[in-house]
């Protein structure tokens, strides 16, 4: 990501991260296939329909979800409408700075977007009102508070938690209701350093991986999205190897989030 | 994947709506230097698909914030035009366009010696002037054809091809509707003779061992485009007159 003097590492710190993962441990004493400490913390701003707060390792993210009554998008007029944005916010790092989003933050948006839109985690149609004319509109917003690598993890399952735990309702409802969640979509990253692949970089990790590859995985253990990332590349056996993965270490993020939802 | 629907996608003889089998391609077609001013360029038709790329570069990296002092930086833009839809979109850059392009110069990063051109930036524009699914990947597949085509050292060239599922089938080459309506699509792209891979992309549904037999196709695939991209090369070279070097005779 960032490349400036703050965010180089040094060839002291580069070369005892290589020689850790030959080992086959990382700098912090992880494995390979292991996440960082989690912690989600939801209804975290009761003034949003949802909400979740979250900690990986030293990563914070907040997810915020607003819900409100607007037109459907012309091809779908039977379906509520999801919307994903990510702000890189100046605090988070030294060299974020304000301004539109760029291509990185709208790269996380999508990517977070595409796993929660294609695990079907939320039944749109049920979002309807009126065919065509008035719909629901998930607005999901996610500030990016302190960065420490592995952004991608870290939104996902803030906003699907969050998504989980949110209550809206309609202008005519008197009370509100749960938002029509059906499933829970795990997004685990995987780098690329050297020849080893891990999961959950941190920024260190992040600025010597030479590719990444986020898998998000349904609860019935099928893909629903992926992308690749950065110039590197995987072999077809690397790419299989980082599904399996994220096969393994999304269990116990899955198992996490279900504890707090 | 798009919105539920009843539309037909393979009729009661296995075929596709357009008569293509599951491995088949659509017809493509690569011609080089149809521009006259670029360094390099390339027409790229694909089943629908019209797409021209231009190559400019190596050329100073500006603004000079975006310099890498160890390589060139490759700027791809992935821009469609306002009529190449059926509906007409709105010009300029947007989020997916965005986030295609990154993919894109990430991508072709892998494949150019970018180490031999520091400072610079190598400018891929691509503009999709007729859009019928699979657009990043025929982009990507055309913009590696038009980098060989100015001249660009490059240590491999990327060729790739999407894959999805199709009423419970995994295809090769999605055509719209079954980009539209089907139930999952995996562009992807590797480098020719190494076979790493360079863009995945993936979304919708499928058991890990679809995925497995969609990549497989994909590397079949990839190699007769692999041979199609060669062909655009060498008809580029054909008939020019290259002088004889003193002294090569025996």
């Amino acid at each position: 990501m960032p490349k400036d003097g703050s965010a180089v590492l040094s060839e002291i710190k580069r070369g005892y991260i290589e020689t850790k993962l030959k080992e086959g441990v990382r700098s912090d004493g992880r494995k390979l296939d292991e996440f960082r400490k989690i912690s989600i913390q939801t209804n975290y701003i009761p003034r949003a329909n949802g909400s979740a707060f979250v900690n990986l390792g030293n990563t914070k993210i907040l997810v915020g979800i607003k819900v409100e009554s607007g037109e459907p998008f012309p091809d779908t007029p039977n379906q509520g409408v999801l919307t994903t944005n990510v702000e890189l916010l100046p605090m988070a790092f030294p060299t974020f700075e304000p301004g539109p989003p760029n291509d990185e933050s709208i790269e996380i948006a999508r990517v977070v977007d595409r796993g929660i839109r294609e695990s079907k985690m939320i039944d749109l149609e049920k979002l309807c009102v009126e065919p065509g004319k008035k719909v629901m509109i998930v607005f999901v917003d996610i500030d990016i508070l302190d960065y420490d690598g592995n952004l991608i993890d870290a939104c996902t399952m803030g906003v699907a938690s969050a998504l989980s735990t949110a209550y809206y309702k309609t202008d005519d409802d008197k009370k509100e209701q749960k938002l029509p969640v059906r499933s829970l979509p795990v997004a685990v990253t995987v780098s690329k350093i050297g020849t080893e692949l891990l999961c959950d970089p941190d920024l260190e990790e992040e600025q010597m991986a030479s590719a990444r590859l986020t898998v998000t995985l349904n609860d019935n253990g099928n893909l629903c999205a992926m992308q690749k990332g950065n110039s590197g590349t995987f072999t077809i056996d690397e790419v299989k190897k980082a599904i399996a993965i994220s096969d393994k270490a999304g269990k116990d993020v899955r198992a996490y989030i279900k504890q707090v939802i | 994947m798009g919105t539920p629907s009843d539309m037909k996608l393979i009729d009661e003889n296995g075929r596709r709506l357009d008569g293509r089998g599951d491995e088949e391609l659509r017809p493509i077609r690569i011609t080089t230097d149809v521009l006259q001013r670029a360094d390099g360029s390339v027409l790229m038709e694909w089943g629908g698909n019209k797409i021209m790329v231009a190559v400019y570069g190596p050329r100073e990296a500006y603004p000079k914030h975006t310099q890498d002092i160890e390589k060139a930086v490759i700027k791809a833009r992935y821009n469609m035009a306002a009529f190449s839809v059926d509906e007409r979109k709105r010009p300029g850059p947007d989020r997916r366009s965005t986030e295609i392009s990154k993919v894109i110069s990430e991508a072709l990063s892998a494949a150019v010696m970018v180490e031999k051109f520091p400072r610079t930036q190598i400018d891929v524009f691509i503009e999709v002037l007729q859009a019928d699914a699979g657009t990043r990947i025929a982009s990507l597949t055309a913009a590696s054809v038009a980098i060989a085509a100015a001249g660009i050292p490059m240590r491999d060239m990327v060729v790739g091809c999407a894959v999805g599922k199709v009423e419970g089938r995994i295809v090769l080459d999605l055509s719209k509707d079954e980009d539209n309506f089907g139930q999952a699509d995996v562009p992807m792209a590797v480098l020719s003779k190494g076979k790493e891979v360079v863009l995945l992309q993936m979304d919708g549904d499928l058991t890990m061992e679809e995925f497995d037999m969609a990549t497989s196709m994909v590397l079949n695939a990839s190699e007769r485009i692999a041979e199609i991209q060669r062909n655009a090369l060498v008809e580029k070279y054909k008939g020019e007159n290259y002088p004889e070097i003193e002294g090569s005779e025996e």
